[in-house]
């Protein structure tokens, strides 16, 4: 690698930094400025000043004054989570058998999972508002865990059983000759080995989730389970004159900060190479 | 411990391809016993039915006298080690041993001691708490080994365990597979295309070719008396020449020049009924240099005259290549080992000859040579069927 990277003249690494720059710039402006303004003071919210003239905490005190924002939190957590665990569980087990068994109907199967995730979100909002409301789901936990289950889950089985394809079949042949049932072969040496895809499909599947706006819009009306972004949208200033856009930023930075934590958390365990060792080599 | 007994057992794809045909095999309570034959030939898929990894169309397997045909592969109480080895690279080399022991619940104590044992067994002690990534291609292999012994099965199954490693490597291990079967006494059924592996390795060695067993028997058997053309041809290392020949009164024309048959040779051909056409075989050692044979030797063997193609010195023989004029012979069963050898397509005209000289001989590179060959050491095969027409039990 030393020797290839010594090839290359300052000019070609001074350009691509540049490059690098620009695009890390251009990414995370936009996340500083909201960062900037979740700690403006209301007076001082609209004075085009990037770094705060003064610093304050009124912001995240206000959304956590009410109930409005918390509620919204816990909602969102407990709903993305949820949906993400049930989609993983489920995508698991589909995928595996999607890499591992020849069943009929299995293109069909794939292809039918694809077109519903290709499927236009909005032209389903409204029959499933109506089927909630008729099923007495709407507004309610399951209401929104049931379509995220739906999207998320033929995501999850693709991004598994690409997962599920790299691990050697004879690893499994090996357990079923060491002992083990299909059930303990697949606990015990296939999925451990195919956490890393669980761990990545997980991160995706709950940022889909986390990031909903749609669904949580239209199906529901109350705190009881409004999402957190949905929530963000119903911010009005303390006063009915008052730009909520200090409250809508400091949420905004509240709602990043779990999304980055479970990556961050996830992320460890994404360990590359796992399998190496296991044949030849 | 127990024999396993292959009563007619055949495999039969869902797309109608036939891949083991009536294999009728006996192993003996720990008796080591080597598939071999080029690869499609159907002995991994034999092994896999004995292993119960894939299911038995026709016929039934008995494993200590038991049926086992319906049985999962963890009901049949064998271990097998495969030629990627397989080890769970999540797991230590401890864990992997000690993973069969753990699903049969076995005590922690037993465990501890058995992997103990294992391990000590096969020299890797110091590497019980490493993973499998960080030990080297031999080290897996043995691990892979562990993990089958460490529950004492009734018997072993190997799929080409050694077709991995380095050459030098496997003839080492090739050694210790050996040493510790008659160590263990565990019946094992060993999947291997490499010929001398088959003939280093087994107690018996079976031959199969496209799903059907060519002969079953003894190395040294094998070797002196085989059954027909495949076999001839598959086994020993170079493998035995095959000149097309003619008989006549019992004696036998070819690019070899003329020779007699020896009363022994006359006699099997009579009992088997030989065609006028033949294939002769003749292994290479069976060739000397004339120079270094008296008359009376001379007198009882074919001669010919050739020039020599290649000389290779190999310090206690000489092997000596020629080209012969002629047309090579031809026969399924010889194209099929070319074709398995990869030498299928090598452009030759004539018909290629090895033979093991003595290191004394004068024989030189691109110089004309008088070779003699043993006559009573001659197999003469029926080119349509591919028969040995001199086989004998004997």
């Amino acid at each position: 690698m030393a020797g290839i990277g010594g090839a290359e003249t300052t000019g070609k690494k001074v350009g691509w930094g540049l490059l690098n720059a620009v695009v890390v710039i251009y990414a995370l402006f936009p996340v500083l400025w909201i960062v900037s303004l979740s700690f403006k003071s209301s007076k001082t919210l609209a004075d085009g000043n990037f770094i705060p003239r003064e610093w304050s905490l009124e912001n995240y005190k206000n959304i956590f004054s009410t109930t409005e924002f918390t509620r919204a939190l816990i909602n969102s957590i407990g709903i993305a989570l949820i949906a993400t665990a049930i989609a993983v569980v489920f995508g698991t087990m589909a995928a595996y058998a999607i890499a591992r068994l020849d069943f009929p109907g299995k293109n069909l199967l794939v292809g039918v999972s694809l077109l519903i995730a290709m499927f236009p979100q909005v032209s389903l909002v409204s029959p499933l508002f109506e089927i909630e409301r008729s099923l007495g789901l709407f507004d309610t936990w399951p209401g929104l865990i049931l379509p995220y289950i739906t999207f998320a889950l033929p995501l999850a089985i693709y991004t598994l059983s690409a997962f599920f394809r790299e691990i050697p079949w004879e690893l499994e042949k090996a357990a079923k000759m060491d002992g083990a049932t299909p059930g303990q072969a697949f606990r015990r040496v296939i999925a451990p080995l195919a956490a890393p895809g669980v761990f990545t499909t997980a991160i995706l599947v709950f940022i889909f989730c986390w990031n909903d706006f749609l669904f949580a819009i239209s199906l529901t009306s109350t705190e009881q389970s409004r999402t957190v972004p949905v929530a963000l949208s119903f911010f009005t200033g303390s006063s009915q004159f008052e730009d909520p856009a200090g409250s809508i930023a400091a949420a905004a930075v509240v709602i990043t900060i779990p999304i980055i934590l479970f990556v961050l958390f996830f992320q460890r365990r994404i360990v590359a190479g796992l399998t190496s060792g296991a044949v030849k080599g | 411990m127990a024999e396993i007994v292959l009563d007619k057992v055949s495999k039969r794809y869902p797309d109608g391809a036939l891949a083991v045909q009536e294999v009728d095999l006996e192993i003996a309570d720990g008796e080591f016993v080597i598939l071999v034959g080029p690869s499609g030939c159907g002995k991994s898929t034999t092994l896999n039915m004995i292993a119960g990894l894939e299911d038995i169309t026709e016929g039934e397997l008995r494993i200590g006298g038991q049926r086992v045909n319906e049985k999962a592969p963890k009901d049949r109480d064998i271990a097998m080690v495969f030629q990627s080895y397989a080890l769970y690279p999540h797991m230590t080399v401890k864990e992997n041993m000690a993973f069969p022991l753990r699903l049969a619940k076995v005590d922690n104590a037993t465990v501890e001691r058995k992997v103990r044992e294992a391990a000590e067994i096969l020299d890797l002690s110091q590497h019980l708490d490493r993973k499998p990534s960080n030990l080297s291609g031999g080290q897996r292999q043995r691990v892979a080994m562990g993990r089958a012994i460490v529950r004492s099965p009734k018997a072993f199954l190997m799929d080409e365990p050694l077709s991995n490693l380095d050459a030098k490597l496997r003839v080492q291990m090739r050694t210790s597979v050996s040493r510790l079967q008659k160590q263990l006494g565990t019946t094992t059924v060993y999947v291997t295309h490499d010929q001398t592996e088959a003939m280093t390795l087994g107690d018996r060695v079976v031959v199969m070719r496209g799903g059907v067993v060519q002969q079953i028997g003894a190395p040294q058997f094998l070797y002196d008396h085989p059954a027909n053309l495949f076999v001839a041809g598959f086994i020993g290392s170079p493998s035995m020449n095959f000149v097309p020949a003619t008989l006549e009164n019992g004696s036998l024309r070819s690019v070899l020049g003329d020779c007699t048959l020896t009363d022994r040779v006359r006699q099997l051909l009579e009992g088997a009924d030989a065609p006028r056409e033949v294939i002769m075989g003749i292994r290479p050692e069976h060739f000397e240099d004339a120079a270094l044979l008296d008359a009376s030797a001379l007198a009882s063997g074919g001669r010919f005259t050739s020039q020599v193609d290649v000389l290779e010195s190999m310090g206690s023989d000489k092997y000596a290549y020629f080209t012969l004029t002629g047309e090579q012979a031809a026969s399924a069963e010889l194209q099929e080992l070319a074709a398995d050898a990869g030498s299928d397509d090598v452009p030759g005209d004539g018909i290629s000859l090895v033979t093991r000289l003595s290191s004394a001989s004068g024989a030189v590179e691109g110089a004309s040579a008088d070779i003699w060959f043993d006559t009573d050491k001659v197999q003469l095969f029926d080119p349509s069927t591919g028969r040995n027409l001199t086989y004998t039990e004997r």
